[in-house]
């Protein structure tokens, strides 16, 4: 075992292919498990997410939210602000723009809309900012902070919607349907193809301009590499940590308020079934660079979209695309090593 | 009431306290809570003893304590990302597991006859303590006897200075002859085993059952909690005792049924965790390589 002098390019690349590659081989000991052949399951998983053009469009409406949370969690680690909670932010996001879009009904579309965004984007700012001061000012676990803010957030969600926002009529613990001026509208007709995931991509975009472009995502880099190095290199640290906490949690907040006005059209308790934490997966099976984590929320949109189908066809449990996704993920750290270390023949 | 809420909490905070002193933060624990509920009742359940039931959660304490150390001490991954990967991984493959044996056995929620208390001669006919703390499962003793007993290994051991040095400085101990890697191993197989009793605790002694998210960020609440306990096992027993309470507070206070959303009390461990960290920042001192790996040629 020898330390590669610089991580090989050609390998950095190779590394989250082969890796999933090698997750899906070993996940397919738990498909044998619960009776399926694996070879089958994985024809149902990829034709249920890419076999025919209701497939695909539901993919990307899976895409949208995870590339957010991607993006979130990769902008918030690139500064090495250790964000475990998108999945709370996100719900933040959510609750605050259906705040606004339930009450909008006499406000058109071209203001409704853009207003939930603004609403939604500081909701999950706002949420993301608190450990990310306490970070900075008390010095309190940011990784742990997060976490917990997560079970607050969704408890919180829990208590307004079974309290004050249930359903008078069917008891459901569900928000009233949004204005229908604030509903994203529907891109491909006959699908569910909304506004929000050409969002997402412009997201993406900014992401990369901000990161490979400006003197914020320089800094972020510089923070990222060695925070006692960036203070006397002039970098406010503490201030640029704040500020890109503000964008993490944000983004992760437009990704509650996609599912919100582009599919669900009302506030509910289970408005993400972990975007958040596969947003970590994504981040850094993606490498934390724009077009590593674009590739990787395809992949995990396929998945996580493909399992659904394969659920549906073959009875395997659902929580068949957790399990994938972890292994994915713990896949890749292997991998990653690879690129940093060769083994020495004859050594 | 409190001091069995607080035994899980105990069980894995203890381990890792062991994680963190060797100076690896072990985010996987919830995962290996979640596999040691699941696979120690379902083992249980098969086999009609609860014991042999307790046997499978330690050898998947023992292999997922394996898995961890690999990844973060052999191959040198991110702690935090490793640890939320084995959780990821882990919470699927325990709801995994479980759905697939539950329609195997008839799609009903298979439920077995909970391990019952042991009540000790003598001890336990004194009034409301001899109750509180002398008429308990078999595992409620023996975490209690965990605490001093890790303290001990800690604080007055060979080992556990060896294990301490590894945390604050890898580098020194590998100079003074110390194994880093075997040191850090073994406290991630220890917290292993130490996390999957804690979470097998839930399944084979308080539910009598295995459900979804079973440990409910029970997990999580122990990360808090060693930083809570300034890295003491000694410590950890008041914080899981206090968070048990809470936990039992907020059942009871659920049972009340005030016209306010019961979620707001299953908040509250939470929100408190995170002020007692706010609270306790100000004197908290991790180990020195706590988060670091080490790399035996650099």
């Amino acid at each position: 075992m020898e330390k590669r002098l610089l991580p090989s390019q050609r390998l950095s690349i190779a590394a989250p292919v082969v890796s999933t590659l090698v997750a899906l081989l070993i996940s397919a000991i738990p498909i044998y498990g619960g009776g399926v052949n694996p070879l089958i399951g994985y024809a149902e998983l990829l034709h249920g997410a890419l076999g025919d053009k209701l497939a695909l469009t539901e993919t990307f409406v899976m895409f949208a939210p995870l590339l957010l949370c991607g993006l979130s969690v990769a902008l918030a680690f690139t500064c090495k602000f250790w964000n475990i909670g998108a999945e709370g932010q996100l719900y933040c996001g959510a609750l605050f723009a259906s705040f606004f879009a339930v009450y909008a009904t006499s406000v058109p579309s071209f203001i409704a809309i853009p207003v939930m965004l603004v609403v939604g984007f500081l909701g999950g700012a706002g949420w993301a900012i608190i450990p990310a001061i306490l970070k900075v000012k008390l010095k309190v676990d940011d990784v742990v902070t997060t976490l917990l803010g997560n079970w607050v957030m969704t408890y919180a969600v829990a208590a307004i919607l079974f309290g004050p926002w249930k359903d008078p009529v069917t008891g459901w613990p569900e928000s009233p349907v949004i204005s229908s001026t604030t509903k994203f509208p529907i891109l491909i007709p006959g699908s569910r193809f909304h506004l929000g995931i050409v969002l997402a991509l412009l997201v993406a975009v900014a992401f990369y301009v901000i990161i490979r472009k400006t003197k914020l995502g320089f800094e972020l880099l510089g923070i990222g590499g060695s925070q006692t190095a960036s203070y006397p290199a002039g970098i406010n640290v503490s201030r640029d940590f704040i500020f890109a906490a503000f964008l993490s949690g944000g983004i992760a907040g437009l990704a509650g308020v996609g599912q919100l006005a582009g599919i669900l059209f009302h506030m509910t308790t289970d408005i993400s079934p972990g975007f958040g934490y596969t947003g970590v997966v994504i981040a850094m099976v993606g490498g934390l660079s724009p077009i590593g984590v674009v590739l990787a929320s395809l992949l995990m949109a396929i998945v996580v979209q493909g399992t659904q189908a394969m659920h549906r066809a073959t009875g395997v449990p659902w929580a068949l695309a957790e399990t994938i996704q972890g292994i994915i993920l713990l896949c890749l750290l292997v991998g990653v090593f690879f690129t940093k270390y060769r083994l020495r023949r004859g050594a | 009431m409190t001091v069995r809420m607080a035994t899980p909490l105990i069980y894995g905070t203890i381990g890792e306290t062991f994680t963190e002193r060797a100076g690896v933060l072990n985010l996987g624990i919830e995962g290996m809570m979640l596999m040691g509920a699941s696979v120690g009742f379902l083992v249980g359940y098969q086999s009609g003893s609860l014991w042999l039931g307790m046997g499978a959660a330690v050898l998947t304490g023992v292999l997922l304590g394996l898995i961890m150390a690999f990844l973060t001490v052999s191959v040198g991954a991110q702690q935090h990302v490793a640890g939320l990967g084995l959780t990821i991984a882990c919470s699927g493959l325990s709801f995994y597991i479980y759905r697939v044996w539950v329609s195997d056995v008839g799609g009903v929620a298979p439920h077995m006859r909970p391990f019952t208390t042991i009540p000790i001669p003598y001890l336990s006919q004194i009034p409301i303590l001899g109750d509180v703390l002398f008429n308990q499962y078999a595992l409620v003793y023996i975490g209690l006897i965990l605490v001093p007993i890790s303290a001990f290994i800690l604080f007055r051991t060979r080992f556990g200075l060896s294990l301490r040095a590894v945390g604050e400085n890898p580098d020194a101990a590998a100079t003074a002859g110390i194994n880093v890697f075997q040191t850090r191993y073994v406290c991630l197989v220890v917290a292993g085993v130490l996390s999957a009793v804690g979470g097998a605790w839930l399944s084979l002694a308080e539910a009598g059952m295995f459900l979804p998210g079973l440990t409910q960020g029970r997990g999580w609440v122990c990360i808090a909690l060693v930083v809570f306990a300034n890295w003491s096992p000694m410590k950890v027993l008041a914080g899981a005792v206090l968070f048990g309470g809470i936990d039992a507070l907020q059942l009871s206070l659920q049972g009340v049924g005030w016209n306010i959303p019961y979620q707001l009390f299953l908040m509250l461990p939470y929100v408190l965790t995170i002020l007692v960290l706010i609270a306790v920042s100000r004197r908290a001192r991790a180990p020195a390589a706590l988060l670091l790996s080490y790399k035996r040629e650099d």
